[in-house]
């Protein structure tokens, strides 16, 4: 039996603002529990929330950078269910009318190829607050203080059909809210997350019933948690049983997913537009004034990167997939340093060295200038490209400077011809088996002889002067 | 359109209200009697008027994302029930 999977995510963003949606309590991470929530977050009986403007706009900056409809009048609505963490009763969110509607936006497929995802609307809404369950055997304690912390929550169409389109799309979405500025992306503080809905059907039939994990809080998780319950719907299907509709948690420790049974009463909302909110209406001049400060986007600076730098399309996506690699980048460039040689360096050695010791670029040990000071100290021939890696190696786990290492370790590349062709003509005369050999037509040696003079000069010979006095001397 | 007395039970543990099954009964009739009321309102022709959200004619005001408010967290801890070192206590939530 064939089977297809249908997944579409729900993503929520905690916006950037310095005070939260509906009061002007801070948002700022980490503070003391309780000590950021004020009346208005504690849902005081004749308190009135009022809009941030600063939010508005931050999901006008989104819709416009998904191409998505704006709706000019959008209204807020009272989400109720009853939980600790909800002071109110209700969560103030957008229902029927949210202020940004349908958009798209491409990922990249591993064949290459792009595809288009539909997002169906990204609404704007308070957070609810911190339950925590292990601090007090006998309670649960509260902590407010990301009551009322502005979310955007995007909301795509069932368009991915497996774990690694959910991925890349995901991932998409991750880069661009940090290219536009309106989330800081952290998953593991909890202000980027995602929600899978993920359904299966046999192949050419109608969509089957779907089942919502909650609690996924990294990539890899997400990858994984689909793929498992894929195969558990997939499971239930061919023993004759039928998926029920319903919340599930992903828990990473046990990798599974199990029910969250809690959550299936409160399953009807009762939504209704909160009269305490007047509807919002976004005139034309601050869509313009937005789209007019909207900074280069993801696709813009990938096309850049290759029609103006002349990167390959697969350079260009791999640089922009983050903002802050995509500026690592362009420092380098800025400074005048090789375009190809720059990208080898940070999509390999540096990005390896980064993923390896999970670090983000953005507290590289190796700052973007210094990256181009020994990329330079390649283009000009101080050092060989194998030498820098040694060198980069040093500068990673001694943050020294490039040239200080290179004259520490005498790495600089020979630039004295003389002493090269004496070295390679002492080689050629201690091998003339192999000099006969390439004589006769065996052109692989010459790479035997470069290893050989490579090793005479422990790697400081320039290879491409190698090669020159290795061809004539041997031809 | 009208409620049984299940669904008004259901309506209710949703609110959090609680009804005594002696006042069902008389819950039901009276909320029945309030939907016939609209029902009597969806016999009229709306199709040209515009769906209004608010019934004031105004928009919502903005405020500038400012942080305006001060620590008050003593103040409100005070009022509450049960407090630990700095969380309102709740009696547990079992996930």
């Amino acid at each position: 039996m064939t089977w297809e999977t249908v997944i579409g995510l729900e993503i929520h963003s905690q916006l950037k603002t310095k005070s939260k949606i509906f009061s002007g309590a801070s948002t700022e991470f980490g503070a003391k529990a309780n000590t950021q929530a004020c009346a208005v977050d504690l849902g005081f009986p004749g308190v009135l929330p009022v809009l941030n403007k600063e939010a508005v706009r931050m999901a006008l900056r989104f819709g416009l950078a998904v191409n998505a409809t704006i709706n000019k009048h959008s209204i807020f609505a009272r989400k109720n269910y009853f939980y600790p963490d909800l002071p109110k009763g209700y969560q103030i969110s957008q229902f029927e009318i949210p202020i940004v509607g349908s958009g798209t936006i491409d990922i990249p497929l591993d064949n290459g190829e792009n595809k288009k995802v539909g997002i169906t609307r990204a609404h704007l809404e308070e957070d609810a607050g911190k339950s925590i369950h292990d601090l007090y055997d006998d309670y649960t304690a509260i902590d407010l203080n990301r009551a009322g912390t502005p979310l955007l929550e995007i909301v795509s169409d069932p368009d991915m059909s497996n774990a690694k389109e959910a991925v890349a799309y995901a991932k998409k979405i991750h880069a661009l809210v940090q290219y536009i500025d309106i989330c800081d992306g952290s998953m593991q503080e909890g202000s980027f997350r995602c929600d899978a809905n993920v359904s299966v059907r046999r192949k050419g039939e109608g969509l089957g019933t779907r089942a919502e994990i909650k609690n996924i809080n990294s990539f890899k998780f997400l990858e994984k948690a689909i793929n498992l319950e894929v195969e558990r719907q997939i499971d239930i299907l061919e023993d004759g049983g039928s998926v029920a509709q319903e919340t599930r948690l992903y828990d990473s420790i046990k990798n599974e997913t199990r029910s969250m049974r809690s959550k299936e009463e409160a399953n009807d909302y009762r939504y209704f537009p909160d009269p305490d909110l007047l509807p919002v209406v976004i005139d034309d001049e601050l869509l313009k004034d937005i789209k007019n400060r909207l900074p280069e986007l993801p696709t813009e600076k990938k096309a850049r990167f290759i029609d103006t730098l002349g990167l390959s399309e697969y350079d260009a996506e791999n640089l922009t997939s983050q903002k802050a690699m995509a500026d690592y980048f362009e420092i380098i460039i800025d400074k005048g340093a090789d375009v190809k040689v720059s990208a080898n360096w940070v999509m390999g050695e540096l990005s390896a060295s980064l993923n390896k010791n999970q670090i983000d670029i953005k507290d590289s040990p190796i700052s973007a200038s210094e990256l181009y000071k020994l990329i330079s100290r390649i283009t000009d021939n101080t050092i060989s490209g194998k030498i820098a890696k040694d060198v980069f190696r040093i500068m990673w786990n001694e943050k020294r400077s490039v040239d200080e290492i290179i004259k520490d370790q005498g790495l600089e590349q020979m630039t004295d011809i003389g002493a090269l062709e004496s070295v390679i003509d002492e080689i050629i005369s201690k091998n003339l088996d192999q000099v006969e050999q390439f004589k006769n037509g065996n052109t692989k040696l010459l790479g035997f002889f470069v290893g050989q003079v490579m090793k005479a000069t422990q790697g400081k010979a320039n290879p491409k002067q190698v090669n020159q006095i290795l061809n004539d001397r041997l031809s | 359109m009208s409620l049984d007395n299940k669904q008004v039970k259901e309506i209710a543990y949703l609110a959090r209200l609680s009804i005594e099954d002696t006042e069902l009964e008389q819950s039901t009739s009276e909320l029945n009697n309030i939907l016939s009321l609209m029902a009597d309102l969806s016999e009229i022709d709306t199709g040209d008027a515009e769906p209004m959200a608010h019934p004031l004619h105004m928009s919502q005001r903005l405020r500038e994302d400012e942080v305006t408010e001060e620590n008050l967290a003593e103040e409100f801890q005070a009022i509450a029930p049960k407090t630990g070192k700095s969380h309102f206590l709740v009696p547990t939530v079992i996930e």
